[in-house]
């Protein structure tokens, strides 16, 4: 990766290798990763910036550290499939409008995946979008990018939207307590208060979903 | 089994319907009241940091647990159904207040022509016009019975809206096609946010009726006739999929809570997980003698009760019954049976997506506040030249536009959904979008039903309750007439550019379309096509009450909430004044 496209988040692996992951400022903050190897951080990094990629328009997911993001979930309840219906039998071949009926959780279907996709952090960016295109019709690469997604535009204590670069990029202002003295004025014009996250708002301790056991 | 000393009354579920029951019966008796909700406690100060879409709108906090209980689904009789593995085309609630505490708050009545929806409609168009397989029936009440009922639901909510029919008098401005209205709203309408204004200029000149939506996160502060005072609406749109921090959004828990909380005749048990409703052999015929549920602790225990009411939603209304084995399983083949019967949801969907020039500032808003129009409602327009009965609602809702579920909305003309040509156009059209929703009339079916499916279970191994569902032609034609509808409003709002929805075909479980489900153990006039009297008590236990959307014989076009309200508070009366001076049928 060249320097430009890295900088900022650091991350470190479980074995406690230190590496950088997003571009932010010169400060570096550490983060361990809870799910994620190195080398799949960085391919989940990669591939999350060709779903969203930095452009004129602003930051994308790589800046926004949607690989954080998505570590902290697949680690999370989420990524375990704590909430999902999981008795057998399952049936790998639904008809669409049922949902997703498969047994294997998003951890499992990530790491696999994954494993197929080594090395493709160190192509260029043409050739990473070559590979994304064979697999856009894959179960990995929906939830890759739903959680890029994701990961662009939840509230920053989930580890995405490092300085609410993703909120900026679309003028969404966070959740603001009131908006009674502007809901009905504007017509026509953006309004674009400035960002702020849950707990600048409420100065309260909230636990994000990913860190219940 | 642990045995627990007898209470007066057990209500299974607190939601917006057993904890009404709670309120009166507690308010107005002295009866022991014990409600069982599985869930557990909410209270309006849980809701101070809610504000978080990730958790509470995309992984559902307020939601049930699919991995403990879920539902399967089959488009038709003859297929395997398959569980629902996680929630997609409804959400289901949990915990005290259940659905009413994550609902937007649209608090539209029910046109009067629903009640009687069969025999107005043979009266009109005559029997060769109903879909062969329809399944439609009258109510057993009409809507001047209740009128009253509806009015008070209001009041306790402070319903933010605008008359359009006062005693029989037309207001503009108001819907002019609703039924009458004995009084005003209790509070005046919300603030109208940029995209629903757009809507309501666009639809006024193309000669439609457009109205504020009733709304239940109310304009003002209001102090109902319980003495409940809540705050008035501060358009942060976190309302659906979230319980309101300041408790603005009329929910059970800051609008019927207060008042039960001071009654020491009700207790309510969370994390009671009811299993059965035991019934007896009676003098004339049979009885509940109470239930069973597993405790917080997961200890089995039987509360006898001498009146019970069933209040825990649609699904598992309907679960429960035919867990217990009350009534008799409806059977599609035979048509014998009523328990199960008349499954409907609503014709819900995005008609057109419209984008525009300029910005529309769509994260300011409430749940509820947005603009109406029905003049395609019910049977407002001539049907005998439509190919399809009834209609519904163009509604252009502003209630809070939110990132993650709404990134990456692009015109047609943007032929990928990843990359840089895709990521400057979402980033371009992300406040430049809006949806015209139509919410439109499901008639009951024949073949949409619900029974208890043979081979999946819940987490304590009890049957899962099976749905069997698809649209029929009636839905796909109307939806395709009302998109057409939708298109020209908004090119008339301004739009550069629409996406029209593709067309029902197969009902998808995994689009959110509303969590307005319908049947079940529907209300009729008759034992042998209903589960219940139009009291909402059981035909065979006339000590068991069954509460919610599920007595409704088919959907009604707009949001079920008031109408399920009207009548708990129209059972509630009947209780009070009747059953309990003589416990016996009501009807």
């Amino acid at each position: 990766m060249s320097a430009s496209s890295i900088g900022g988040v650091l991350v470190y692996s479980l074995d406690r290798r230190v590496f950088r992951l997003s571009t932010r400022s010169v400060e570096s903050i550490r983060i361990p990763l809870r799910f994620f190897s190195r080398a799949e951080a960085l391919i989940v990094a990669a591939a999350a910036s060709r779903i969203v990629p930095s452009d004129e328009t602003g930051p994308g997911a790589r800046e926004a550290g949607v690989a954080v993001y998505i570590d902290r979930q697949l680690a999370g309840p989420w990524g375990r499939d704590r909430y999902r219906y999981s008795q057998e039998p399952f049936e790998e071949h639904a008809p669409p409008e049922l949902g997703y009926q498969g047994k294997a959780t998003p951890q499992q279907i990530y790491r696999q995946a994954l494993k197929d996709l080594t090395g493709f952090d160190l192509l260029d960016t043409a050739a990473q979008d070559e590979k994304l295109k064979e697999i856009e019709g894959t179960l990995f690469f929906s939830l890759l990018r739903r959680n890029t997604i994701e990961g662009m535009f939840c509230d920053p204590m989930h580890g995405g939207n490092i300085d609410m670069l993703g909120w900026q990029l679309i003028g969404f202002p966070g959740p603001r307590m009131s908006n009674y003295d502007d809901v009905d004025k504007h017509f026509g014009e953006a309004f674009r208060p400035k960002p702020a996250s849950l707990s600048q708002v409420t100065r309260g301790n909230v636990r994000p979903s990913e860190d219940e056991v | 089994m642990k045995t627990l000393p007898a209470a007066d009354v057990v209500i299974i579920g607190g939601g917006w319907t057993g904890l009404l029951m709670a309120k009166e019966l507690g308010s107005r008796t002295a009866l022991s009241v014990v409600v069982l909700e599985r869930g557990g406690p909410r209270k309006t100060d849980d809701y101070a940091n809610s504000m978080d879409e990730l958790d509470y709108a995309v992984r559902l906090r307020l939601m049930q647990d699919t991995s403990l209980e879920t539902v399967t689904f089959r488009h038709s009789s003859g297929q395997r159904a398959l569980p629902l593995r996680q929630l997609g085309s409804f959400l289901a609630g949990s915990g005290v207040g259940g659905a009413g505490e994550h609902w937007n708050g649209v608090c539209f009545r029910f046109l009067p022509d629903c009640f009687e929806l069969l025999s107005r409609t043979m009266e009109k168009y005559g029997s060769k016009r109903l879909p062969e397989d329809h399944a439609i029936q009258d109510w057993g009440v009409n809507y001047d019975d209740l009128e009253p009922h509806y009015a008070r639901a209001e009041e306790m909510m402070g319903i933010s809206g605008k008359a359009g029919n006062l005693r029989g008098k037309q207001i503009e401005g108001g819907n002019i096609f609703e039924g009458w209205r004995s009084a005003e709203y209790p509070t005046p309408p919300t603030k109208i946010p940029y995209f629903s204004a757009l809507f309501r200029e666009a639809a006024s000149t193309l000669g439609y009726h457009p109205y504020p939506i009733p709304a239940a996160t109310t304009s003002q502060p209001y102090t109902n006739p319980d003495g409940v005072a809540r705050p008035g609406c501060f358009y942060c749109g976190y309302c659906e999929r979230f319980g309101c921090m300041v408790g603005a959004k009329a929910q059970p828990t800051n609008t019927l809570m207060p008042v039960i909380q001071k009654r020491k005749n009700v207790s309510i048990r969370t994390g009671a997980w009811v299993r059965r409703i035991v019934q007896e052999d009676a003098q004339n015929g049979k009885r509940a003698r109470g239930v069973t549920y597993l405790d917080a602790k997961g200890e089995e225990v039987f509360q006898p009760a001498e009146l019970i009411f069933l209040a825990s939603w649609i699904l598992n209304n309907t679960r429960l019954l035919l867990l217990s084995e009350i009534g008799e399983p409806y059977n599609p083949d035979t048509g014998k049976g009523t328990l199960g019967r008349n499954l409907t949801h609503q014709v819900s969907f995005p008609a057109v997506t419209a984008f525009f020039e300029k910005p529309l500032n769509r994260f300011m808003g409430s749940g509820s506040a947005g603009v109406c129009v029905s003049d395609l409602d019910g049977d407002l327009l001539d049907h005998s030249r439509l190919p399809f009965l009834r209609g519904g609602c163009l509604v252009a809702f502003s209630l809070g536009y939110r990132p993650i579920a709404n990134f990456g909305v692009v015109p047609q003309t943007v032929k990928t959904t990843w990359g840089l040509e895709w990521k400057k156009a979402a980033v371009h059209y992300y406040d430049r979008t809006g949806n015209i929703v139509f919410s439109g009339e499901h008639l009951a079916y024949r073949g949409n039903y619900m029974d208890l499916d043979p081979a999946y279970k819940d987490h304590f191994g009890d049957a899962l309750l099976r749905l069997t569902l698809d649209w029929r032609d009636n839905e796909r034609n109307m939806a395709e007439f009302a998109t057409g509808k939708s298109v020209e409003i908004a090119r008339a709002m301004g739009a550069k550019e629409v996406t029209l929805f593709p067309g029902l075909k197969r009902y998808d479980a995994t689009r959110y379309q509303s969590t307005h489900l319908q049947g079940g153990t529907i209300m009729g006039r008759s034992p042998d096509r209903s589960v219940v009297n139009p009291y909402l008590q059981h035909w065979q236990i006339p000590n068991l009450f069954v509460l919610g959307a599920s007595a409704f014989p088919q959907n009604a076009s707009t949001s079920p909430t008031l109408t399920l309200l009207a009548l708990t508070y129209r059972t509630a009366d009947a209780v009070v004044d009747r059953y309990l001076k003589s416990p016996s049928p009501l009807a």
